[in-house]
């Protein structure tokens, strides 16, 4: 009894646990969907705020049925609500993410919380994924020249501050570089000079999730 | 009726045969006007869908909506998707990915202009071939 009682709060810190991360990471997007705005139409469509903004509410809308799912589900949830809802290419890239995360997450024995290990494992897995979707490399100034790095530093054991400021560097190198893939990329040498519109929106996400873990209560390491 | 419509009729009655054509375009404008061009050339002939704009109506595309426009143009002998910039493209491929077994490795998404290429790739289905050859067709309007 005593131990039922125990796996039943366990659960529902952790429905809170993602509920908290899925609304940090989501709400995050939704704040800064004006910057991104911004971003695109200097060298793409200017589409990436509104479509990222588009997916990030759906997701928050139905947050409390994707948080009262394990973590490998929820996260496919968040990866099709994302595919379903986004409307550009970035719809796919991002939900391939989280599709994949959750796939790898799925390989855990059930009822584990992803520690720091499955979850650097579960991103190199997702970010092969999203190279595969996207026909494309890092250094080609996009998503993958923030996750990239990103996943390394979290293999590497850095601190969540650590990997925010990783992310944040990484966003900011992708200024000078030059696209090759994507609608920045029919601007050629023009696409010099400003930030990657995704490469920002996966800075904006690992920050808020940063942010998360690193918070007092973030014992989801 | 002309020599062309009876032909046209003719070929109706096998038109399960045919590859299916799906045009998927950022704007609902460019999809059903590119759908209009491959009407005048094949008729009814071939099954045909087409689709545009994001999940808000705005310009964009929608994997939702492209997986219903593959199940409407829906060919045992296959289908191919006809795309404008990249994420029709990248919806489109996603699209593919969540068909069913069975249907999956049915849908190709073909790299060719959208207009030109939805109208060859038509013409070429109209005449029985295969995926692979009204995709070859559609693609020879592609640099290599």
């Amino acid at each position: 009894m005593a131990e039922a009682t125990t796996a039943a709060d366990t659960a529902a810190g952790e429905a809170a646990r993602r509920r908290e991360l899925i609304e940090a990471a989501a709400g995050a997007v939704v704040a800064h969907a004006d910057e991104l705005t911004r971003l695109d139409q200097a060298i793409g469509d200017g589409d990436h705020g509104a479509n990222m903004k588009r997916g990030a509410a759906a997701v928050i809308a139905d947050v409390a049925a994707i948080a009262g799912k394990p973590w490998d589900e929820a996260l496919k949830q968040v990866g099709m609500t994302l595919v379903m809802k986004v409307g550009g290419a970035s719809g796919p890239l991002y939900g391939t993410l989280f599709l994949e995360l959750g796939k790898a997450f799925a390989t855990l024995p059930p009822g584990t919380a992803p520690d720091r290990a499955a979850l650097a494992a579960g991103l190199e897995r997702a970010i092969a994924a999203v190279k595969a979707r996207g026909k494309s490399e890092t250094g080609q100034k996009t998503m993958l020249d923030v996750l990239a790095p990103v996943a390394a530093a979290l293999a590497a054991g850095e601190p969540a501050a650590a990997i925010a400021a990783v992310a944040a560097d990484a966003a900011a190198a992708t200024v000078p570089m030059r696209a090759i893939r994507g609608r920045a990329s029919f601007l050629g040498d023009r696409s010099i000079g400003h930030m990657d519109p995704g490469a920002r929106s996966s800075h904006i996400i690992v920050a808020a999730l940063a942010e998360r873990f690193a918070a007092p209560d973030g014992a989801t390491q | 009726m002309t020599e062309k419509a009876t032909a046209k009729a003719a070929s109706k009655a096998d038109g399960a045969g045919k590859v299916g054509i799906v045009i998927v375009s950022h704007s609902p404008d460019v999809a059903r006007g590119a759908a209009d061009m491959v009407r005048q050339m094949v008729g009814d002939a071939v099954p045909l869908a087409f689709t545009g704009g994001n999940p808000d109506g705005g310009l964009g595309t929608s994997v939702g909506d492209i997986l219903a426009a593959i199940d409407r143009a829906w060919s045992d002998k296959g289908v191919a998707i006809l795309v404008d910039l990249g994420g029709a493209e990248t919806n489109s491929e996603m699209a593919i990915e969540l068909l069913p077994d069975g249907r999956r490795d049915r849908v190709v998404v073909c790299n060719a202009p959208i207009v030109e290429g939805a109208v060859m790739a038509a013409t070429e289905a109209w005449g029985g071939a295969s995926l692979d050859e009204v995709r070859r067709t559609a693609e020879e309007l592609s640099p290599a």
